[in-house]
């Protein structure tokens, strides 16, 4: 993989948000004048099932998938999921990770044992590679409890290049006009928590 | 202007922008979108037809009328759509016809992975493959020109990676002198009896030969020489694998897939050492140049089956890839969702015991864990056949129930209930009408008062319909009640003759009225577990106890929960209940 590229994987559960959060992705770096190619597979994989979207962007971009082993960013809506996606993550790249569990139907119908302390796992996957954010309780606090994406997106804007005018340009062509300014807010506390000013 | 779209927004705004009088087709993943992104386009033209059979004639139709036309399917929807592909391709065209085929290799949501590309060649019609969005747009701009220029329908042939990728486009000038439509005056050409068709298949043969040509100097057969020691021919969105593993091989990209630009491959050839194809799917190029004595390395080293990556491309070529261990985690399959009329169907379809003939939709994830109810599922209504079928084979008739839903009934259940009835068959059809068509992200069909645009139209009558067509026992359910459903699918197995039983009620992502979510009262609950047995994603549990036999509490989430109460319906000890 070309080394000027820069790879991120989005992944979680179907519902939480992350086609629209890799859209914002996407359409942020096309505003700071990027080649961008975004993946995604719907149908299926809506109905509560794994989903894993990817963006690329750069000067020129070929692949829409990033290879495995080759993401310097893994966002993740969910622990399952975080723990599930690591091999896509390169050495020394970043996990943002949601500190949400979504139990599968396979667990909670008894078909598949769950994962016992998810936590420790992610820890220990990821060392000090893993940056934590309660999407959940932030989303609560800006107002509306369906923003948790906007959190992660503004936890994530703090590991990219691009400035946050950029980001909330991105935000206005894709989030209706009604439902910005609570989504703004939740970006703006996601970009905090992040460490970001 | 730079846009960024998926494949499917791509083609729709070029078939705006090459002034189509109409976008028609049936939803399937990954084709879907693109009608309804033509629909919101100023001055976009789309409708819904009830399968691929029938959009292709409008299309077709369109194309007679002196208009363009683009015509939406995936790759299993081109099967139903055959029938007027290849007599289209003997007629030819007066207006532009595009048909979009969207191949899903890796069966992310289909029933099986074919390779549409054998249509191109079976009804010797030309086929495009575009390779990100940018060409998405140009090929559709190019389907309508080149279906004009030879006089034949052109399929443009798209894989879900495009389909559903997203890349940056420039649009180009979108066309304003449009052609006033004309009547069909040339019966010669446009009705098909023997004696005109043979005429007709020799211009066929001429044309492919006058495509070919027109391919091995066109812009779209781009040869790009770098190191010449290993060539790769490739098309599609493989081009942008290759690209991105191999950076410096050379590689010969195919816009046209069929027919094949030979003289372009031989020249290509020849400047080469080592020549591969990578083609996802079948050996469709690679037999091709293997009939005509060129040498290739194709399926020797790439896999039959499955979606390409990056990586897979990579290993064919010899180069190294990552290979990474998988972590042993529970799997999150697709479910059903909270609420979904389907739930409670299939729990009681597992409690009778009886063999389900199933269909293609949402509800085809019956067949999973733990519901587990479905024992056949073959493609857009087979239920009815295969349940007719059934009882010919001498099952009894009483054990076997035909599940199918509301759209695909319309698309394809018509006629073999209408054949059940015929044939003195006897049977039960459940058809789960949840007024949508769900697994595609619920569109309006015939059966729903609206068009594709939401505006009103006549809403056929499900009840009506299967009592003109002589099933004597039509009745409509309510799949919410649990007991009452359970009886009139015991009423209707025993009944001597063909039962349709309609279960009525919208899919819960369509707007609908409110019901309280449901709580487990944790003092009562017993712990017996069964509530969890129905995989709703709304009852989740923790671990209580130790030792030999773990239980589970079940809890409710109030936030996923939309108060269907089927699980509240089989709790044995009446635990569940609605919340204040």
């Amino acid at each position: 993989m070309n080394d000027k590229i820069t790879n991120i994987s989005l992944v979680g559960v179907g519902g939480q948000g992350i086609l629209l959060t890799s859209d914002i992705v996407a359409k942020t770096a096309t505003l700071a004048g990027l080649d961008v190619k975004k993946s995604e597979i719907h149908g299926m994989a809506q109905r509560g099932g794994s989903v894993i979207s990817q963006v690329r962007f750069g000067d020129k971009v070929f692949s829409p998938i990033i290879a495995d082993g080759a993401s310097d960013i893994l966002v993740a809506f969910e622990k399952t999921e975080a723990l599930r996606w690591r091999p896509l993550l390169k050495a020394g790249g970043k996990a943002l990770v949601n500190a949400q569990e979504i139990l599968p139907v396979t667990v909670s119908s008894g078909q598949q044992p769950g994962v016992a302390d998810p936590d420790a796992r992610l820890r220990g996957l990821y060392g000090a590679d893993l940056l934590t954010v309660d999407a959940a309780a932030l989303a609560a606090a800006a107002g509306n409890l369906r923003t948790a994406n906007l959190v992660i997106a503004g936890a994530l804007s703090a590991l990219t290049p691009f400035t946050p005018d950029q980001w909330r340009e991105a935000m206005r062509s894709r989030i209706p006009a009604r439902l910005l300014a609570v989504n703004l807010k939740a970006f703006d506390a996601g970009r905090a928590a992040a460490g970001a000013a | 202007m730079e846009l960024i779209l998926t494949g499917n927004a791509a083609i729709a705004l070029a078939a705006r922008d090459a002034g189509v009088a109409l976008g028609v087709g049936y939803p399937g993943t990954p084709s879907t979108e693109t009608l309804e992104n033509l629909a919101r386009l100023e001055g976009g033209v789309a409708q819904w037809a009830p399968n691929e059979k029938v959009a292709l004639e409008v299309g077709v139709g369109v194309a007679f009328g002196g208009r363009r036309a683009l015509v939406t399917m995936k790759h299993v929807g081109l099967n139903v759509a055959a029938d007027p592909l290849f007599t289209a391709s003997y007629t030819g065209v007066a207006g532009g016809l595009a048909v979009l085929v969207a191949d899903d290799p890796g069966m992310h949501s289909s029933q099986n992975e074919q390779d549409s590309r054998h249509y191109a060649r079976a009804a010797k019609v030309p086929m495009l493959e575009p390779s990100d969005s940018q060409e998405a747009y140009e090929f559709t701009r190019l389907a309508f020109q080149l279906s004009e220029q030879f006089d034949t329908p052109v399929l443009l042939r798209t894989t879900t990676r495009l389909s559903h990728g997203k890349s940056t486009v420039t649009p180009g000038q979108r066309e304003t002198a449009l052609p006033a439509p004309q009547p069909p005056m040339n019966p010669a050409k446009y009705v098909m009896v023997p004696a005109f068709a043979r005429v007709r298949h020799r211009l066929v043969e001429e044309r492919q030969r006058r495509v070919r040509e027109w391919a091995n100097a066109a812009p779209l057969t781009r040869a790009e020489l770098r190191d010449t020691a290993v060539g790769i021919i490739t098309s599609g969105i493989n081009y942008q694998y290759v690209r991105e593993v191999a950076p410096t091989a050379s590689v010969l990209k195919l816009g046209l897939v069929y027919p094949l630009p030979l003289e372009a491959i031989r020249a290509f050839a020849a400047r080469v050492e080592t020549l591969y194809v990578v083609e996802e799917l079948d050996p469709i190029i690679e037999e091709q140049l293997a009939a005509a004595g060129i040498a290739v390395i194709g399926k020797e080293r790439f896999p039959p089956l499955g979606e390409f990556t990056p990586a897979v491309v990579a290993t064919g070529l010899g180069l190294p890839a990552a290979e990474l261990p998988t972590l042993e985690l529970p799997t999150r399959p697709p479910a059903m969702c909270p609420g979904c009329p389907h739930r409670g169907v299939f729990w009681t379809l597992k409690k009778l015991g009886v063999t389900v003939a199933g269909d293609i939709g949402c509800y085809t994830l019956g067949v999973a864990p733990p519901l587990s109810a479905m024992d056949t599922c073959v493609c857009m209504g087979a239920s009815i056949g295969v349940a007719h079928g059934l009882e010919r084979a001498g099952i009894n008739p009483a054990t076997v129930v035909g599940v199918i839903g509301d759209s695909t009934f319309l698309h394809s259940g018509i006629t073999p209930l209408l054949d059940m009835v015929y044939n003195g068959s006897r049977g039960t059809i459940l058809i789960l009408d949840n007024g949508t068509t769900a697994m595609t992200g619920r569109q309006e069909h015939a059966g729903t008062g609206k068009t594709l645009t939401g505006a009103e139209a006549p809403r056929v009558d499900l009840e009506a319909l299967c009592r003109v067509l002589g099933v004597p026992d039509v009745d409509v359910i309510d799949p919410y009640a649990l007991d009452a459903m359970e009886a009139r699918i015991k009423q209707a197995l025993a009944f001597e003759g063909v039962s349709v039983i309609i279960a009525r009620r919208p899919c819960m992502l369509i707007p609908h009225e409110d019901y309280p979510a449901q709580q487990v009262n944790e003092e009562l609950c017993k712990l017996c577990g069964r509530c969890l047995r129905i995989g709703c994603p709304a009852i989740t549990k923790t671990p209580v106890g130790e030792g030999e036999q773990p239980r589970s509490r079940p809890e409710i989430n109030a936030l996923l929960c939309e108060g269907c109460a089927v699980c509240a319906q089989l709790c044995p000890f009446a635990v569940i209940t609605n919340t204040v």
